[in-house]
């Protein structure tokens, strides 16, 4: 990597940027892949900007417009993408069901990051017994699904206070399902880096210097943890965005009322071979895409920030 | 009183197999700007002596019996979180490779900074103010750019200017240096080594140097001590214990330097080598390796004396002192 003067007079955190930001740029896919997801990340933003109707409105659903098919077939300018069989703007519901199926993902694996992060870093410092109790804990949740945890204990939920209650609070719900089950994968991921960690000499150095074992995990051991984290973490959100559609689908999530992406594609489901195929393939589309790039961009991560596999 | 008074210390590692012991009996005493240092060959207990002064010994090991005070405070008592106040703000360490003391991903200054507020509740502009300080003293140049750099990207001689820095900064009465010039090329340890023995001297402070560099040795410490297997066999001021080593030990290792040696003719050296913790030998831990081992030493430890010109472990040394008395007597 050449620098030009004007690069290198500039401030050293903006040196080190620059270089990461030049690996970046030079593959394509990696660039492309983080366009995509930018562009996901704006639209699901400014969903009620940008979106003709709102779908949450039932003055919108007029039955009169169920099932139009795309604007390029119908060729009614009304309905880009169409409608759904309740004569839902299907552009409009897409767009806000991204924005349900991307704030989940992201809200559930704050969850599950933090609780891994804070387990993980308290097992693999503390060691001994404590190490002991927690990756057993660790196991034996890992020995259940993810889904089976959830459709258990949505299906509890549901039958316990009623679908009505359920449909209020369906959100909250589904991210701390999907939060609270994945959470051994970053305590292991970090306890196995904070194993690496604890033996190099820059701990000793802090514990000799009188610093905290609190301040030793949080402030020294887990910035070199970060890398390893920060791929777990784009590709959890991408594996939380499919559990959520998956639950939806299964008709746990997120109600019709407010869709997201999986329970649109649940109700399409039924349209598919009615003719209406439109409703059921344009969100899986935008489902795949989004689960595509985000995994893309996880993969560059994994293999630019782990000097193990670099690849030149 | 003495700055530092260790006495009787006993190190031991609980293995499965057993205990296995690395100190043996260690006692000396160090006083308030002092610098003393601690030779031997590789696992002689140097550097297990240096950490269990700060009871930092790693896992299996502990401190089985003795005791070390710090201007006439007990330290082996104290919890782990008395202990804290102790490290760092009295007794701080240098090690040996400067790379693997800094941490990689925080830059310099926020380690700086990090350590002086764990101890100080102070903002973070004044310990700033300090840190850019003791850049400036331990003769960086341009702080504030290094203030703001990581580890990787300042050379070998410069990372362990900061690391003398870190350790200075909370003026601590004591600073072990656990071979500290070791990854450094030769140019740069005699630097590191003139700046480590300024500092001590500007702040008064007092300085414990593990090395196994004799050359080190006579550079910087006042007083010497040797070790061999988990213990003292002899101490006495530098100077002395360089040109009239008493221990076979100690002329062993003298005279193994190479500048000690003619050209053409091989290197000298101590036949055999250190015995493992395992295998203790009985008596005087050096009588297998050494050229005027009797059966006594074989049999019982030799008690300390004091020849004259440093205080030593050896039965050879106490039959010439005795000759020596008699001769006079007569």
């Amino acid at each position: 990597m050449k620098y030009s003067v004007k690069e290198m007079s500039l401030p050293i955190s903006k040196q080190r940027f620059k270089h990461i930001w030049n690996g970046f740029l030079s593959d394509k896919l990696a660039v492309l892949s983080l366009v995509i997801f930018i562009f996901y990340c704006v639209v699901a933003l400014a969903a009620p900007l940008i979106a003709p109707f709102d779908p949450y409105d039932p003055q919108f659903m007029d039955l009169e417009n169920s099932e139009i098919p795309p604007y390029w077939i119908s060729g009614d300018d009304r309905f880009l993408l169409g409608t759904d069989a309740q004569g839902r703007d299907l552009l409009s519901t897409i767009l806000y069901g991204t924005r349900l199926s991307l704030s989940i993902g992201l809200l559930a694996v704050i969850i599950q990051a933090g609780l891994g992060i804070f387990i993980g870093l308290t097992a693999g410092y503390a060691g001994g017994k404590l190490d002991n109790f927690f990756m057993r804990c660790a196991d034996i949740q890992l020995s259940f699904s993810t889904m089976m945890i959830a459709i258990v204990f949505l299906a509890i939920f549901q039958t316990l206070f009623g679908s009505d209650y359920y449909q209020q609070l369906a959100m909250l719900m589904l991210i701390l399902v999907i939060g609270l089950a994945e959470w051994p994968l970053f305590a292991r991921t970090i306890r196995a880096s904070v194993l690496a960690e604890k033996q190099k000499e820059y701990v000793d150095a802090a514990r000799i210097m009188g610093i905290g074992p609190m301040r030793i995990m949080f402030k020294h051991i887990l910035p070199n943890t970060m890398s390893p984290l920060l791929v777990i973490f784009t590709i959890q959100i991408a594996n939380a965005i499919v559990a959520e559609a998956a639950l939806s689908f299964l008709g746990l999530g997120m109600p019709v009322s407010e869709p997201s992406l999986g329970s649109l594609i649940s109700i399409g489901f039924s349209y598919v071979f009615s003719g209406a195929w439109w409703i059921c393939i344009i969100p899986s589309a935008t489902l795949i895409l989004l689960i595509l790039v985000m995994n893309l961009l996880g993969d560059w991560l994994r293999d630019h920030l782990n000097p193990k596999i670099y690849k030149d | 009183m003495a700055l530092l008074d260790v006495s009787n210390l006993n190190v031991c590692f609980g293995l499965k197999s057993g205990l296995v012991k690395a100190l043996y009996d260690v006692s000396f005493r160090l006083e308030r700007g002092e610098r003393i240092a601690l030779v031997g060959e590789s696992g002689a207990g140097k550097s297990i002596l240096g950490f269990s002064i700060v009871n930092l010994i790693s896992k299996p090991g502990f401190i089985e019996s003795g005791s070390i005070k710090l201007d006439g405070k007990e330290l082996t008592s104290l919890s782990n979180r008395q202990l804290r106040h102790v490290r760092g703000k009295r007794i701080a360490m240098i090690f040996q490779d400067p790379m693997m003391t800094l941490n990689p991903v925080i830059s310099v200054g926020i380690q700086m900074v990090e350590a002086i507020r764990s101890h100080t509740p102070m903002s973070k502009k004044d310990a700033k103010k300090i840190a850019l300080d003791r850049l400036a003293q331990v003769q960086i140049p341009s702080p504030e750019l290094r203030f703001e750099q990581y580890p990787h990207e300042l050379s070998g001689g410069m990372r362990q200017r900061v690391i003398i820095a870190v350790a200075m900064i909370l003026n601590p009465d004591i600073i072990i240096a656990d071979e500290p010039t070791t990854a450094l090329d030769v140019t740069i340890q005699a630097e590191i080594l003139e700046l480590l023995k300024h500092m001590c001297e500007v702040c008064n402070v007092a300085l414990i140097l593990i090395t196994h560099d004799l050359g080190v040795v006579s550079r910087i410490a006042e007083r010497t001590m040797v070790m061999y297997a988990g213990r003292i066999v002899e101490e006495g001021p530098t100077l002395e214990i360089i040109n009239d080593p008493q221990h076979p030990y100690t002329q062993g290792l003298l005279s193994a330097l190479p500048q000690m040696a003619l050209p053409g003719q091989r290197l000298n050296q101590i036949e055999g080598s250190m015995p493992s913790l395992m295998n203790h030998p009985k008596g005087c831990a050096f009588h297998p390796r050494c050229k005027y081992a009797t059966e006594k030493c074989s049999n019982a430890q030799p008690n300390y004396i004091y020849s004259g010109i440093s205080t030593v472990a050896c039965y050879m040394v106490e039959d010439m002192l005795e000759e020596f008395s008699e001769y006079r007597d007569l």
